[in-house]
């Protein structure tokens, strides 16, 4: 008998606060790539940086939210400066070597033994969004059922906040760029000389993209560790990569198609290990259950491929701001 | 096609050279000091650069001792390929650094200040190879050429109503400028669907938008067809006659001839002569370093001599391919 609860685990991902933090995050991509062409590679960097500074704020150090949150926002803006000054004076892709270098340090450098008393090591950091939940003005009893998902009062919450965060990020980013000031970074985008002709500071206008950019990822990350806990590896190049085809699914320059990226990114991933499971237990697919875990990258990695093929401007983009013609 | 080639005839009729029309800013004649010849001091110099210097390696790309451009004139810089024209327009615009030298630009120091800040000092450039902004609209790109725009600032641009006012005064100014370039009709299009000469016009217009003292336009005229060179050079008589002081790259001595008022040559990184159009086309180092022996004859009988001395080289009776 076949089990098709993975539907309803599908489904569910549309609204898991990790998809929300992806959306955030992949939202910061489209303003770093989509939006002004920088190459960041190091995406899953800001992510770990936001979520360990809330993280170590909330448990190591035991401060209020809102102490915390701030912590978050402050260290996705230290990395971005410290990442930027450097390197957006040179050419585009200095910053994208130095981005996929320094995510890669930052995720090395909290899981290391000697930063366990902090950062937990490689084990990471639990129950960071205690006082999160401490907060929910909720009845304790509600519930709400999706199929054969049934979320409690604090789950209900986290999914609540974590979306209307990602609502108003997707509005502040929409205003930015239809202003003067996503003109002039849209300006940089096609043509970064012909900006400074016109007497713009290239260099500030980057530098404040880059901090936007981080600051969302780093943001987006605190709603994926509330609920369940910090784990240094879940911040590797997988998740950089995992953001840059959420944001070509979705299109590069528009604000919905990050979010509505990150959305169909976990939920086809989500029914492909879902559909590759029950072929392996129904013996229809001759592979062992270990391998069926891989195949669902590879599909995710076909259907990159395939998506810059035939639609490089993805889901929401419009094909005259396709970004991959040379 | 047909289409573009009839607005080009029409504006080529509207943009011909207004001899009639005053300048806004009669140029003090003569426009030199004392002794005419490479380095010579300008009654009102706009820019003055001094001892500018650049090395590539072991070659000297630019050694300007000194060179002064008039205010209010066109100024045309000709010389060899590999002169150092567009690397010397890069030093003064502030894209590249030079190895030693200085230059001001309307009586401020300039040397050391980076490219964005020269432009807003009222030195906008052009470039030869044009810079479009491809994913932009025609209306965009020229309102990004607007100085001083509030919402260009991060804080301000989230509140619209603080800027809503001058946005529209800078597309009142930008549709203005793109019907003076004939480019009003295509001001929704996005810049990639333009031809080669209307992006060339559009960077010409999205300059003056910051309302400039000084533009140094690199090869204006380059990969240009014939009526639309003379509408670009319609265009640069009227930014004098506006008030504008002009300073082009070019390689056809009939245009510098048509519209400039006074010519510099470079050669080897040096300014070799300077003078009037008609006067420095005489000049022996000119001629020899640039125009060539054969800028006085015609064109046919160059070619004809060229044919000739083709087929001689080949042998009798060999076949054309």
């Amino acid at each position: 008998m076949m089990n098709w609860n993975f539907l309803w685990v599908a489904l569910s991902e549309l609204i898991t606060p990790q998809t929300a933090a992806y959306a955030l995050a992949a939202l910061g991509l489209a303003v770093h790539f989509g939006y002004t062409g920088l190459l960041n590679f190091g995406q899953a960097g800001f992510m770990a940086v936001g979520g360990y500074a809330f993280a170590m704020c909330a448990v190591t150090f035991n401060q209020p939210f809102w102490v915390c949150i701030l912590a978050a926002v402050l260290g996705s803006v230290l990395l971005a400066l410290l990442l930027g000054v450097p390197t957006l004076r040179l050419r585009a892709d200095y910053l994208s070597i130095v981005t996929i270098g320094t995510a890669e340090i930052v995720r090395l450098v909290v899981r290391s033994p000697e930063m366990g008393t902090w950062t937990g090591g490689s084990t990471g950091i639990n129950r960071s969004g205690a006082s999160f939940f401490a907060m929910n003005p909720l009845p304790d009893d509600l519930s709400w059922t999706l199929g054969t998902i049934r979320y409690n009062s604090d789950a209900i919450w986290v999914r609540l906040v974590a979306w209307t965060v990602v609502v108003l990020a997707g509005l502040f980013v929409w205003q930015i760029m239809r202003s003067p000031w996503g003109r002039v970074v849209t300006g940089i985008r096609e043509n970064e000389d012909a900006v400074r002709a016109l007497g713009k500071n290239v260099f500030a206008y980057k530098m404040q993209v880059l901090v936007i950019g981080g600051v969302l990822a780093g943001v987006g990350a605190i709603f994926a560790i509330m609920p369940t806990s910090l784990q240094p590896d879940n911040y590797g190049t997988q998740t950089t990569f995992f953001l840059w085809a959420i944001l070509l699914l979705g299109g590069a320059a528009t604000v919905l198609g990050p979010i509505v990226g990150a959305m169909i990114f976990w939920a086809l991933l989500a029914l492909t290990d879902g559909i590759v499971a029950a072929g392996v237990s129904t013996g229809v697919l001759p592979i062992t259950t270990l391998q069926s875990g891989q195949i669902r990258y590879m599909m995710v990695g076909l259907a990159i491929m395939l998506l810059v093929i035939f639609r490089p401007q993805g889901i929401f983009g419009r094909k005259s701001e396709v970004l991959f013609n040379g | 096609m047909a289409d573009d080639i009839a607005a080009e005839r029409a504006s080529l009729d509207e943009t011909a050279i207004e001899e009639s029309a005053a300048d806004a800013y009669p140029l003090p004649d003569p426009l030199w000091k004392g002794d005419i010849g490479p380095g010579c001091a300008k009654v009102d110099p706009i820019l003055i650069a001094d001892s500018v210097r650049k090395t590539f390696g072991g070659l000297v790309a630019v050694d300007v001792e000194h060179v002064e451009i008039p205010r209010h004139a066109i100024t045309a810089l000709i010389g060899p390929n590999g002169a150092g024209k567009t690397t010397f327009f890069n030093l003064l615009t502030g894209f590249d650094k030079p190895d030693s030298g200085s230059w001001e630009f309307d009586g401020t120091d300039l040397a050391g200040v980076p490219a964005w800040k020269i432009a807003r000092r009222g030195e906008v450039r052009t470039f030869q190879l044009t810079k479009a902004f491809g994913g932009l609209s025609v209306i965009d790109s020229m309102k990004l050429g607007a100085r001083d725009q509030l919402g260009e600032s991060f804080w301000a641009c989230l509140i619209p109503p603080l800027w809503r006012a001058q946005e529209r005064g800078i597309e009142e100014r930008a549709l203005e400028l793109l019907k003076q370039f004939k480019l009003y009709e295509k001001r929704d299009d996005l810049a990639l669907s333009m031809s080669g000469g209307q992006r060339k016009l559009l960077e010409m217009a999205r300059a003056l938008m910051s309302a400039p003292q000084l533009v140094m336009l690199d090869e204006p005229m380059a990969g240009v067809n014939p009526a639309l060179t003379q509408s670009l050079l319609g265009h640069i008589v009227r930014l004098k006659q506006q008030g504008m002081t002009v300073v082009f790259v070019e390689h056809d001595m009939h245009m510098v001839q048509a519209i400039a008022d006074w010519v510099v040559v470079m050669a080897e990184g040096r300014v070799v002569a300077e003078g009037k159009p008609t006067e420095v086309m005489k000049d022996p180092v000119v001629v020899d370093a640039y125009l060539g022996a054969n800028m006085d004859r015609d064109l046919g009988e160059v070619v004809k001599e060229i044919r000739a001395s083709y087929a001689a080289s080949r042998p009798e009776g060999g076949s054309a391919q």
